[in-house]
């Protein structure tokens, strides 16, 4: 891994926008007299400001712990949380996060929703609801201002919940394969929106996915992480795919086959590991 | 009648057959009275049921005591629902008080409290604070455990969303727990405000000056059945109205809730 940081010395010269430093999570025993289960060991990595950087890892294996550990959501059992080079203590507020599951206030139409942090920061009513409505506008749900969630399909909800995080205009993104219950079509369809939203200002991205081709077309670094339990990240890869980028034709091109043949001969030993692992248990 | 197969009668065949059914019943029971099958003094007349009811109507009598139990009911259902998502809210939120006292609510809520009618009356009177006292125990504990329910119940998600998104504490209250909290409120609606006019009939009924209770009560006193069942029959016309109003009051409220429609709309 440190061969990857000296390759990049702009990381060296200025705090990452987010570091994790040999973060280990430990949680409770299920029953009496079992060990502790470890779902995180020694997992380091940073966050350069402006990089998309991608965790790839098999399903169960600690991925949304690290992010939750990012967030400020779960404490560490060992390990240092760096926000652009100071500790993290408590929730991470330089930070905007996109759950994987449903995460509106169902019982609030979309325009609410999307001005909740602003109500949360203060911000009075007239100005949140005229900055919510851009938003929503950004995202291109224009006309479903009071639609509650449930009245929206899944995508739609993916865009609410995307423009409820950015209008924060957060400095770090943390992404829990927000896009894993969307159909194919509409995945892309977010995904280059997500790209769109993003290279607009540049923001720091740590995006969490068990999808490779996903996390090749959209980052700027995958990193691979371990099968769990005692996940760690085993290998990192630079994406120099150019961009703007389109994520179904960049799909097509002979580097992106490279890279996925590259990176995939890693990722493959753990996908089975874990596999066996499922199996037995 | 419809075949087996057929499909329900709806709008204003199904209206009519309802009240085909009522008059039926109605001249059912006006038969057997009249025959002597049923001893009128037990079970009275429908006509002079009618007659009765619709003389305190005319002159305009009942008003006065619809008013009251009415009153008691709102203010036995406020009050209970106030209590009962205060102290939901607040059990559900600090588990040390919460798993102190819970024998003691399991305890108070296993009770039958309809008992404690003589000792509120001992307590406020024969007005209608008795009265709103029962209401409210009776209302208490279904919003109580309807809000504790719905406290628990909040997706994590959602909590740890609004937490990433800035919310205090203060703010989790009001925005999370608390919509989340009425939306349960809401759907024992029925429940509670049932509850609530059983109070205040009943603790009429135990004792009172005034009230659609205390008429029964002085009816029964006089073995005028004609007259409790005229009242009876108020009783019922009002507790269908009361429910027609919750119904309608639901659907405002809970609109931001899928319904089977909704979900096959999409």
């Amino acid at each position: 891994m440190s061969k990857a940081i000296v390759a990049r010395p702009m990381v060296l010269t200025e705090p990452a926008a987010l570091a994790l430093e040999a973060i280990t999570c430990a949680f409770p025993p299920a029953a009496r007299g079992d060990e502790p289960y470890i779902a995180v060991r020694d997992a380091s990595l940073r966050v350069g400001k402006g990089e998309f950087l991608s965790l790839v890892g098999p399903t169960g294996c600690g991925k949304s712990t690290l992010l939750n550990v990012a967030a400020g959501l779960i404490a560490p059992s060992s390990g240092a949380v760096l926000v652009a080079g100071s500790p993290l203590a408590g929730l991470n507020k330089d930070a905007g996060y996109l759950f994987q599951a449903d995460a509106l206030m169902p019982w609030r139409s979309a325009l609410d929703n999307v001005a909740a942090g602003l109500q949360f920061r203060g911000i009075k009513h007239q100005e949140r609801m005229r900055r919510a409505q851009q938003w929503l506008e950004r995202v291109g749900l224009l006309g479903f201002e009071n639609r509650y969630p449930h009245q929206l399909s899944g995508g739609m909800r993916k865009r609410v919940a995307l423009a409820q995080t950015l209008i924060l205009d957060p400095k770090i993104i943390l992404m829990d394969e927000p896009f894993s219950a969307l159909d194919a079509q509409t995945r892309e369809l977010m995904e280059n929106e997500l790209l769109d939203l993003w290279s607009s200002d540049r923001k720091s991205v740590l995006f969490i996915t068990h999808d490779l081709e996903e996390a090749i077309s959209l980052s700027d670094r995958v990193m691979v992480l371990s099968a769990g339990p005692a996940t760690r990240p085993i290998g990192e890869f630079h994406i120099d795919l150019a961009r703007p980028r389109d994520v179904s034709e960049v799909r097509m091109t002979k580097r992106f086959l490279e890279l996925h043949k590259k990176i995939w001969e890693l990722l493959k030993a753990e996908v089975l590991k874990s596999h066996a692992r499922q199996k037995r248990g | 009648m419809p075949g087996k197969s057929a499909a329900r009668p709806g709008g204003v065949r199904l209206l009519v057959y309802r009240l085909l059914l009522l008059i039926g019943l109605f001249a059912v029971w006006q038969a057997l009275t009249e025959w002597g099958v049923l001893p009128r003094f037990f079970f009275g007349s429908p006509l002079v049921v009618l007659e009765k009811g619709a003389r305190w109507f005319s002159s305009g009598k009942i008003y006065k005591h619809l008013a009251i139990t009415l009153l008691e009911t709102v203010l036995a259902f406020g009050g209970g629902t106030l209590l009962g998502l205060a102290v939901g809210l607040w059990l559900a939120l600090t588990p040390t008080a919460s798993s102190l006292l819970d024998p003691y609510i399991k305890g108070a809520n296993a009770m039958p409290r309809v008992i404690l009618a003589p000792i509120f009356a001992v307590w406020f009177g024969l007005g209608i604070l008795s009265k709103v006292a029962l209401g409210i125990t009776l209302v208490f504990f279904i919003v109580f455990f309807n809000v504790y329910q719905g406290v628990k119940e909040v997706s994590p998600v959602v909590l740890a969303n609004a937490r990433m998104l800035g919310a205090t504490r203060r703010d989790l209250l009001r925005h999370i727990y608390l919509p989340s909290a009425t939306s349960w409120v809401f759907s024992s609606l029925h429940t509670s405000v049932g509850m609530a006019f059983v109070g205040a009939v009943v603790g009429e009924y135990l004792g009172s000056a005034a009230g659609v209770g205390y008429l029964i009560l002085q009816a029964e006193g006089a073995f005028d059945i004609n007259t409790v069942f005229a009242g009876i029959l108020v009783l019922t016309a009002f507790a269908l109205l009361l429910d027609w109003l919750v119904s309608a009051s639901e659907r405002y409220l809970l609109r931001w809730r899928p319904t089977s429609e909704a979900v096959r709309e999409l």
